[in-house]
């Protein structure tokens, strides 16, 4: 039986009530009559020999690039950049995609007699990835042969003697790179495309570039114009990245682009449930939902959250295309779209979303209240195709704890974000304005993020940022059961029920407004027409 | 007609003691109801201020005077400039302390009047001697040289002298007391004032040789050092030398209590008060004319300068607040008993008024020595039943709060005997004394701590409510009838005006609406306690301290490490490195040493953190130092960051950008906190000794402990050119005592108890910073297993740390 597509629930009175993420918890919740559901297409078979496929993708490479053996020989400089901890969600059972494809890469190296070698996490601004993750990503035996000798390294985009300025684009943007990966006869980039947003020339110019960079396209204005960033035809984010790109290119840069889709087979065994369509639970998923969600609900939120961040996704890959980068990453945005688009008809008043425990920038710690608005205004709202799924002015409304905690090691200058900027607008371009170089030059927060596990000074703006086109497209945002005072410290509302919430929702669409309910994860992108 | 106005008016004043309750209200009304006087006061030297300063600033600017100055208006300051001086001179010195100036001063005084005394429960029995006893000797002698002075000089001199005495000076036994002077009393024993004079003074240095016996010094730096902890030899000196001071004076104020009491008076004071006045009437009846005033227990004000008025804490509020706060359950006491109060108003007019009949009274109509009492008992008396009901009645009406807002129900009066009171309370004082020493001996930091400041806080109300009902619970019990015939006579020879201006007849208070409206609102408005509900306004006293902290003036702070800016210490970071290449078998054995050994490791840091610091270190003895050093870093954020305090951190980036220096000062290893350099400017910590890439577990750089802390700051600061009284300090332990004193803006963080306390009483700024919620936080110490060990590669890695460890577990090296 070939996977079913994505579908859209009219709620009527027979309806079950419709599962609710709420971080390291969910609940069920009755949905009013007449409101839709929008639930992700079931996931698409995967490829039944990955190794071969990967072999295949690397001889037979699309786009004007010759196959990677051929462009491999003795004496030659080669670097493998690949995608970092962010990439997938949640991480998934090992191997991971990125071994698969790089004991390729090695393997061919090998054969061609190529001995300098290099491995580089293209994290950005990212936290440095720990030794166990590292090893999680690549295998034991790449690590235990690269990390010792110093070829694994981490890209350092502070380090001023580990970059390159290549130029400025048309548009006088900074490119500056890694210069290890710049000055290599061939730079080979392994992604993993979770969403429609990565890949592409982001992974270059973006994954191993420095704040003098990124600053041109993670700006609150770009965000604003970039409707949706998951969209890179009408994303101003990708117009930059690309420019960037081909730059990168011209400059005589060989990217030879590996990317890789993976099916949403996002849950194990399990928690099958929480990927399935209610009406259609059976018996082992009713009892599998009660007994977690009873086990949970005695569970102290930080030991559920060790447990969450333990669970490792199956998923599967579904292709894997490889060489230059706009052919490539043609293909692979087609291969997102079939996994996760779905047709929604017009818009809604009101949106509704369950945050789950995860996003890219907290795996292995806590979703802090900075991000638990990242990941509702910024992916979820994001992940549209034409207009918003909620109109302009409508209600978003989410429910997670949105505890006031953070991770010490992961996000100090969050800390500082919440307390010293958020106290004081939450106006992404007065943020911008006013904070945003004290953070980003702040030696502190380089020195954390240099030595340590900490996102840059910067990021927790990058997160703000992220959200600025829904604060302002939304008329107002709810979280539902969120700790009040780190709700309204980013500018929401608090509300302690949907019922609740729905209400105060009232209050700003009018009366008998129309619901959807984005259900996911599973991620879906809702094509609105 | 104004008889005595006219007399005063234009004169001059000598007075002693106008820093106190009754001389500021006397002053007050001089300059206000007598017109062109002056007053020339006298005033002990301050050590920064002139007499005069000390004048404006203790007794001009008082809200006595707020009348006044209402009522000159503009002409406020010239006018107090004018008819107010200052001479310095002490009643407890010979001849006054007076120089030729405040001689001559004192020789074109007309009247002097004498109310200088040490009025307070808990005075030593030779201060007591000095002031109560020798003092007014001391200012007749002067006034009688002040009079030969004058004579020479062709003038007239001081006319008169009005010592103020106490009424109880009669003893408090049943019967009456006469206005009459000392000698005819015959409830008091006859003892000769010379012989008591030495005795005081003979104890006093008795004491002093008692409290230098070894046995006692031991037992003072015991006390200090449990006090305070490891804080260094220096502070603990210090200390223990105050405890011994304090002792001495505790035991002169026992001695004098027991003195006063063999010979028939509730305490030193109106022992001393009473041989004063023999003293000064066997020596100078003759040749200086006085009038004896003598008060009974002064209190606010019924009319003068305002209703209410009061000036510190006199002896009836104490307990009136403790039992308003629900502290003082029961205060001994008859209900039929005759509480003799007396607003200061009444006291000031009588002592005016003698003054004023003095001038009026020829000299060859003087006819020696006499006494006035200035008392209600006889003819308005108060009975101590009715008091109580109003006090009750006042405080259910208008409850004191707690801290949590709510308010104290007061309790119902029994009337018990003193010993029962007594009883209860050394009873609560004992329990709290335990129950400190209990939670004091815990290892408790922060909002815990807090508590235990406050407990030490109760426990002080308990001892000082113990104190007053030993004290004054005589009073309380007192029978004693002060006759008031002479005072009434007085009223009876004043005009109407005068009798306006100076009224002193205790008729005139209406004890129920002077409790109810006039002296409890006064005392409640003063002792600064809670009336009303809601919780209590302290963040805003904390908001002010930090913007006081965090001002570009500032320059320089200092800041501890463990439990300041990190939840973490030197044993937890030892057992993170020591465990980090151990095996998984090796690892539990290595935890179940460390437990075990975990007391004896707690007690030796209490006693010397030095020599704990020194002989732990000695575990790094042979660990590998390339490795140890980078296993410092992940160290570093595997644990330290993981446990640190987001707003320390926070605080010291905030000091920076104000450009203030910033610089750590830490026992912790300098492998430990390298990680940390980019935050400070400058990090002063330990280093270990390094041979063959091993470290030899003895110590190159000595951190610095204790006094070193506040020496290694002094030394920083003065060569940076930078001023400690405008630098901040921030420590977590009464050990980091030295560095707090020695800036002007300390900072206790999350204290522990002892601090706690300390920056409770000290009144120093409090931060209650805690670990980011969203953090790790392990249940212990350990490093992440090695993967390579455990891989069975790089087994041989698996260290020499972990030999060290063995080793000083006492395993024995392999």
């Amino acid at each position: 039986m070939s996977p079913r597509p994505g579908f859209v629930l009219d709620v009527d009175r027979s309806t079950p009530p419709t599962l609710f993420w709420h971080g390291e918890r969910f609940s069920l919740e009755k949905l009013p009559e007449g409101s839709r559901v929008i639930y992700a297409p079931e996931p698409i078979d995967p490829l039944k020999d990955p190794s071969a496929a990967i072999r295949a993708a690397l001889t037979h490479p699309v786009g004007d690039q010759d196959p990677l053996p051929e462009q491999l020989r003795p004496g030659m400089q080669l670097t493998i950049a690949f995608d970092d901890i962010s990439l997938p969600l949640p991480p998934m059972e090992r191997p991971d995609i990125r071994q698969l494809v790089i004991e390729q890469v090695l393997d061919m190296a090998a054969e061609a007699g190529v001995d300098d070698v290099a491995l580089i996490v293209a994290l950005a601004l990212h936290r440095r990835m720990t030794e166990p993750e590292l090893r999680h990503a690549l295998g034991d035996r790449i690590y235990d042969a690269f990390a010792p000798n110093g070829l694994l390294t981490q890209h350092d985009a502070e380090d001023p003697d580990a970059l390159v300025h290549l130029g400025q684009t048309e548009e006088g943007e900074d490119v500056e790179i890694n210069k290890r990966a710049a000055e290599s006869d061939l730079l080979v980039y392994v992604n993993i495309n979770l969403v429609a947003m990565d890949g592409g020339h982001k992974s270059v110019a973006t994954g191993l570039s420095s704040y003098k960079s990124l600053r041109h396209h993670h700006n609150p204005q770009t965000m604003q114009q970039s409707r949706s960033f998951m969209d890179q035809h009408r994303s101003e984010l990708h117009s930059s990245n690309w420019r960037m790109g081909r730059l990168i290119a011209e400059s005589g840069v060989k990217v030879f682009q590996i990317e890789t889709t993976l099916n949403n087979d996002t849950f194990p065994t399990a928690f099958k449930f929480l990927q399935k369509r209610e009406w259609e639970w059976k018996a082992k998923d009713r009892l599998g939902y009660l007994a977690a969600s009873k086990a949970l609900d005695r569970t102290p939120a930080r030991y559920a959250r060790q447990i969450f961040h333990s669970v490792k996704a199956p998923h599967r890959m579904t292709s894997v295309q490889a060489g230059e980068v706009e052919a490539v990453h043609k293909l692979t945005t087609d291969n997102v779209w079939a996994q996760q688009g779905v047709v929604v008809e017009g818009q809604t008043d009101i949106l509704t979303m369950g945050l789950p425990y995860i996003s890219p920038y907290n795996v292995n710690s806590v979703l802090n209240p900075i991000l638990v608005a990242c990941l509702g205004l910024g992916y979820l709202f994001n992940m549209y195709r034409g207009k918003p799924l909620v109109r302009e002015g409508g209600v978003l409304i989410m429910t997670h704890p949105t505890p006031w905690e953070f991770n010490p090691v992961h996000h100090p200058s969050y800390i500082d974000f919440f307390e010293q900027v958020l106290s004081q607008t939450t106006d992404p371009i007065e943020v911008a304005d006013r904070f945003e170089e004290s953070f980003a030059t702040d030696p502190w927060y380089i020195h954390l993020y240099r030595t340590g596990h900490a996102y840059h000074g910067v990021h927790p703006f990058y997160m703000w940022y992220w959200c600025a086109h829904a604060l302002q497209h939304l008329g107002a945002v709810i979280i539902v059961g969120g700790d009040p005072a780190a709700v309204h410290r980013l500018g929401f509302r608090a509300a302690s029920t949907l019922a609740d919430a729905l209400e105060m929702a009232a209050d700003v669409v009018g009366p008998s407004p129309s619901l959807t309910h984005l259900h996911a994860p599973p991620i879906l992108m809702a094509d609105v027409q | 007609m104004t008889r005595v106005r006219d007399a005063l008016a234009g004169r001059r004043f000598f007075i002693t003691g106008a820093t106190g309750f009754l001389g500021t209200a006397l002053v007050e009304r001089i300059l206000r109801s007598v017109p062109d006087s002056q007053v020339v006061l006298l005033i002990r030297p301050g050590r920064r201020a002139t007499p005069l300063q000390r004048a404006t600033k203790e007794i001009i600017k008082n809200d006595c005077f707020d009348r006044l100055r209402q009522e000159l208006g503009d002409r406020f300051d010239s006018e107090m400039a004018a008819r107010v001086e200052a001479v310095a001179g002490d009643v407890a010195t010979d001849g006054l302390g007076l120089d030729d100036d405040g001689r001559q001063r004192l020789s074109e005084c007309d009247i002097v009047i004498h109310s200088a005394a040490a009025v307070s429960f808990d005075s030593p029995l030779d201060s007591a001697v000095e002031v109560n006893l020798l003092g007014p000797s001391r200012v007749a002698a002067e006034v009688e040289s002040a009079r030969r002075l004058a004579a020479e000089q062709g003038r007239t001199g001081p006319v008169h002298l009005v010592p103020v005495s106490t009424a109880y000076v009669a003893g408090t036994h049943q019967g009456e007391a006469k206005e009459e002077l000392l000698d005819g009393n015959r409830f008091t024993v006859s003892v000769d004032w010379r012989d008591e004079v030495d005795a005081a003074r003979r104890q006093r240095s008795d004491l002093d040789a008692d409290s230098r016996r070894p046995e006692r010094l031991t037992g003072f730096t015991k006390q200090a050092r449990s006090e305070l902890g490891g804080a260094g030899l220096h502070l603990l000196a210090e200390r223990a030398e105050r405890i011994r001071e304090d002792w001495v004076k505790k035991q002169m104020v026992v001695v004098g209590q027991a003195r006063a009491q063999s010979l028939g008076w509730p305490d030193a004071y109106p022992y001393t008060k009473a041989l004063g006045e023999r003293a000064l009437v066997a020596q100078y009846a003759d040749t200086v004319p006085m009038t004896i005033v003598r008060p009974s227990i002064i209190e606010s004000a019924l009319a003068e300068p305002r209703p209410g008025w009061i000036r510190g804490f006199r002896m009836a509020e104490p307990i009136i607040i403790s039992y308003a706060r629900g502290l003082l359950r029961e205060f001994p006491g008859v209900p039929e008993g005759v509480t003799d109060v007396i607003p200061v108003d009444l006291v000031v007019a009588a002592i005016i008024v003698v003054s004023g009949e003095a001038l009026l009274t020829p000299p060859q109509e003087y006819q020696g020595p006499s006494v006035y009492h200035v008392a209600s008992g006889v003819r308005n008396p108060f009975r101590y039943g009715r008091l109580v009901e109003l006090v009750t009645a006042w405080f259910t009406e208008h409850p004191l709060y707690d801290a949590d807002g709510q308010p104290i129900v007061v309790p119902e009066w029994s009337f018990p005997g003193r010993g029962r009171v007594q009883r209860q309370l050394s009873r609560a004082s004992k329990a709290m004394d335990l129950a400190e020493k209990v939670v004091g001996s815990l290892p408790i930091r922060g909002k815990q701590a807090a508590w235990m400041a406050a407990l030490e806080e109760q426990h002080l109300l308990a001892d000082r409510a113990l104190g007053y009902v030993e004290l004054y619970g005589a009073y309380t019990e007192t029978e004693a009838l002060y006759r008031v015939d002479r005072l009434l006579a007085l009223w009876d020879r004043m005009d109407d005006d005068d009798r306006r201006t100076f009224c002193l007849d205790p008729a005139a208070v209406d004890w129920d609406t002077y409790v109810r409206e006039i002296h409890l609102p006064s005392i409640i408005e003063h002792a600064r306690v809670k009336t009303s509900a809601g919780k209590s306004t302290k963040p805003n006293r904390a908001d002010r301290a930090r913007k006081n902290i965090l001002s570009p003036d500032r320059h320089l702070a200092a800041f501890d490490l463990e439990n300041t800016l990190i939840a973490s210490n030197v044993v937890d970071s030892y057992a993170w490195l020591a465990s980090r290449h151990l095996p998984p078998a090796e690892r539990a054995a290595f935890v179940a040493d460390l437990m075990r050994e975990a007391p004896s490791l707690l007690l030796l840091d209490r006693r010397d953190r030095g020599d704990f610091l020194r002989s732990f270190y000695r575990r790094y003895e042979g660990a590998p130092v390339d490795r140890l050093r980078d296993d410092g870093w992940e160290l570093f954020y595997d644990l330290l960051l993981a446990k640190s305090f987001p707003a320390g951190i926070a605080r010291v980036r905030e000091h920076r950008a104000l450009g203030h220096r910033t610089i750590l000062i830490t026992g912790a290893l300098d492998l430990v906190v390298e990680p940390l350099r980019p935050l400070f400017d400058d990090i002063v910590c330990a280093r270990l000794g390094e041979q063959d890439g091993m470290f030899t577990g003895r110590l190159d750089v000595l951190p610095p402990i204790g006094e070193a802390r506040a020496l290694v700051l002094e030394e920083y600061a003065e060569a940076e050119g930078l001023d400690l009284g405008e630098s901040m300090a921030y420590a977590d332990s009464a050990s980091d005592l030295p560095m707090l004193e020695a800036v002007g803006f300390p900072v206790a963080v999350n204290p522990e108890a002892k601090l706690a306390a300390i920056a409770r009483r000290r009144g120093w700024h409090v931060e209650h910073w805690h670990k980011a919620e969203g953090g790790s936080s392990p249940l212990l110490p350990l490093g992440p297993f090695d993967r390579r060990g455990s891989l069975g590669r790089g087994r041989t890695s698996a260290a020499a740390l972990a030999g060290a460890a063995r080793r000083s577990a006492g395993e024995g090296a392999r």
